[in-house]
């Protein structure tokens, strides 16, 4: 209960340091950055009342001190209101729900699936030195040290431009409305092969070496090598003595790729056009619409230290000793 | 990516041997990844080099617009007649720029902040601690991607720090735990005892034993530095018209390179980018085979007559 406890108060501590910096953030900009969205704003269509009000808040501009607009800026997001985005005509909360769901379903699945087939083949590689998973080594590293985007763009051009295999881009066919039905679903599914895969394909090496290594260094263990003596049988001694503890580090360091992967999708989506809180970040960057860039950051933030909190609180489970006070 | 700096790495046997395996031809005698890894790094610097002496204007334009590789444009060139391997030569500089500058401004906050805080201990290493675990959380791509897209600023140089400024936590923790195994070895407190100065303990006694990491994470930022400029590149952030691999990258994608099936356009910079960070990979490998024997290649290893089969063989010293 102590260690959840730590945790929780790690986690509300980095929030407020994202918090922070999502405040300072537009005090880069030259200028009121308010009155220019606004102005923005008023191009196209008639802004909501009160709008004004809100872009100071989030911006920290207007009167008062710096401490006063910083309180502002906190009561502000509090209340998950993060005003209007001009560049997509909605709500900035509007088109985050809209788009959130998304990302989450694309990068969870693709990173869950890539940890479990890395760190198999990496046990696998360790146990066995098998010559052919080591000769994977060298393939994966590369793939790894490839940018997202890139991979994104070949297999868009072997699959979509060569193959005519998959559809290019997008979330789901543009003709059917999100609904709990089967064309609905493999239409989706469909559109999120491809980006699956990007996801899939960087990360792979990064688990399998890591695996590896540590399956590596766990076998010369003597808890090992007394059960191997012992004569338990060589599968057993695999996955409930090697395994086991070898994948802790792995553990540790799927919560902080959380945020590395998160980081890559963004530019991945934009290759696929797949409508994920990505891809509305980069149009928000594009087209100066401040209130939604810092809407999503939040979201992005809030999203990465929450499974960054969930995978902590697993491992406490996984490895009883972290429990333990230091 | 997420290329983790091998936890097996800090492990804390070996370490005592690694300051003096680390030197000379004999680690690279050992390590076969690393001494490959060395020379697909030490290739790209020469061809940076080579640009800097002999290449003016890689962007020239000419007539030759869309044609594929051939005897007398080896990679062919772009929609505005550029020749793609003289652009992909003059590119290798500026990108390798970035991936030092940032991966060395990274390493120092690292060192000072990692090493300096734990060696130092008490509050001053409470604070910098959790500073570096909420640092490493926040996620950075997003927030480099918002600041270089709200300064809006050409130029490498904001990119350089930006970059920086987001990516040492990894590396700081790494050198913390390692000071903080290190921090009540003999030798330290020998050399408090005999009433050496705190600076000099961290730089005479405690620096020389922590190298191997220092290279390893300064490895790992210049891969995170490369990578992370050509995302941003390819945005389209920072200076459109720098010549960097995720330039090319940006406006193939722009010029629709993917629609006219021009593959030697864009597949170039992108596999530039994938062997630099090999390479890089490689020579972090190749240090984690140093530091930690177990993971040396089975050929080095096994004895010739093994009686156990299918039964790995750990340690022969």
């Amino acid at each position: 209960m102590k260690y959840f406890a730590r945790k929780c108060g790690f986690y509300l501590v980095a929030l407020w340091g994202a918090l922070t910096v999502n405040f300072f953030i537009p005090r880069l900009l030259p200028g009121n950055p308010a009155q220019i969205m606004l102005g923005k704003m008023e191009m196209t269509s008639t802004p909501p009342p009160g709008e004004y009000k809100i872009l100071e808040h989030l911006m920290g501009v207007g009167q008062g001190s710096i401490v006063s607009h910083y309180w502002a800026y906190l009561v502000q997001v509090s209340h998950l209101d993060f005003g209007f985005s001009f560049s997509q005509g909605e709500t900035v909360t509007h088109v985050i729900y809209q788009a959130l769901p998304w990302t989450l379903a694309l990068v969870g699945t693709a990173t869950v699936l890539s940890f479990i087939i890395g760190t198999t083949l990496g046990a696998l590689a360790g146990w066995t030195r098998n010559r052919w998973l080591e000769a994977l080594v060298p393939v994966t590293t590369f793939l790894t040290a490839m940018p997202y985007f890139f991979v994104a763009l070949i297999l868009v051009y072997y699959f979509g431009f060569i193959m005519h295999w998959l559809p290019l881009s997008g979330d789901s066919d543009p003709l059917l409305l999100p609904a709990w039905n089967w064309t609905f679903f493999s239409s989706a599914l469909q559109h999120a092969i491809l980006p699956a895969a990007t996801l899939i394909l960087v990360q792979l090496g990064g688990w399998m070496m890591s695996m590896r290594n540590m399956t590596l260094t766990t076998l010369s263990e003597d808890y090992v090598w007394a059960a191997e003596a012992k004569g338990i049988k060589s599968r057993r001694v695999m996955i409930g003595y090697a395994a086991r503890n070898a994948i802790l580090p792995s553990v540790t360091n799927f919560a902080i790729s959380i945020g590395m992967v998160v980081g890559g999708s963004i530019l991945m989506e934009l290759v696929f056009s797949y409508q994920g809180i990505g891809y509305y970040l980069i149009q928000a960057v594009e087209n100066d619409d401040y209130s939604l860039v810092q809407g999503i950051f939040f979201f992005i933030s809030v999203a990465v230290l929450l499974a960054n909190f969930i995978v902590d609180v697993m491992y406490g489970f996984i490895d009883p000793r972290t429990r333990q006070t230091q | 990516m997420s290329l983790p700096l091998s936890p097996a790495a800090a492990s804390p046997d070996g370490d005592a041997s690694s300051r003096a395996s680390l030197r000379g031809w004999r680690v690279l005698r050992r390590s076969p990844r690393m001494f490959v890894g060395l020379c697909i790094v030490f290739f790209f610097v020469l061809v940076a080099l080579y640009r800097t002496f002999f290449i003016h204007n890689g962007n020239a334009l000419s007539h030759q617009v869309l044609k594929g590789p051939s005897a007398h444009d080896w990679l062919g060139t772009t929609q505005l007649g550029q020749n793609v391997l003289l652009q992909l030569i003059a590119s290798a500089g500026p990108t390798l720029l970035v991936g030092f500058a940032a991966g060395l401004l990274a390493t120092i906050l690292a060192v000072v902040i990692g090493i300096g805080g734990a060696f130092l201990g008490g509050r001053s290493d409470d604070l910098l601690n959790l500073v570096t675990n909420v640092v490493l959380v926040i996620p950075a791509v997003p927030l480099i991607i918002v600041v270089s897209g709200f300064l809006k600023s050409g130029g490498i140089g904001p990119i350089i720090v930006i970059i920086a400024f987001t990516s040492w936590a990894g590396v700081s923790r790494v050198l913390r735990g390692i000071t903080l195994t290190m921090r009540n070895r003999d030798f330290i407190s020998a050399s408090k005892l005999s009433g050496e100065r705190t600076w000099r303990i961290i730089i005479v006694e405690l620096l020389p034993n922590t190298v191997a990491f220092v290279i390893s994470g300064f490895i790992f930022t210049v891969i995170f530095a490369i990578l992370t400029q050509a995302g941003l590149a390819f945005l389209g952030l920072g200076d459109v018209n720098a010549l960097t691999w995720g330039n090319m990258l940006y406006w193939a994608e722009v010029d629709g390179a993917l629609e006219v099936h021009a593959w030697w356009w864009f597949l170039p910079p992108g596999l530039c980018i994938a062997l630099l960070g090999t390479g890089l990979a490689l020579i972090n490998f190749g240090l984690d085979e140093v530091l930690n024997p177990r993971l040396r290649s089975q050929r080095a290893f096994r004895p010739k007559t093994s009686v156990f089969d299918d039964t790995p063989v750990a340690e022969v010293p």
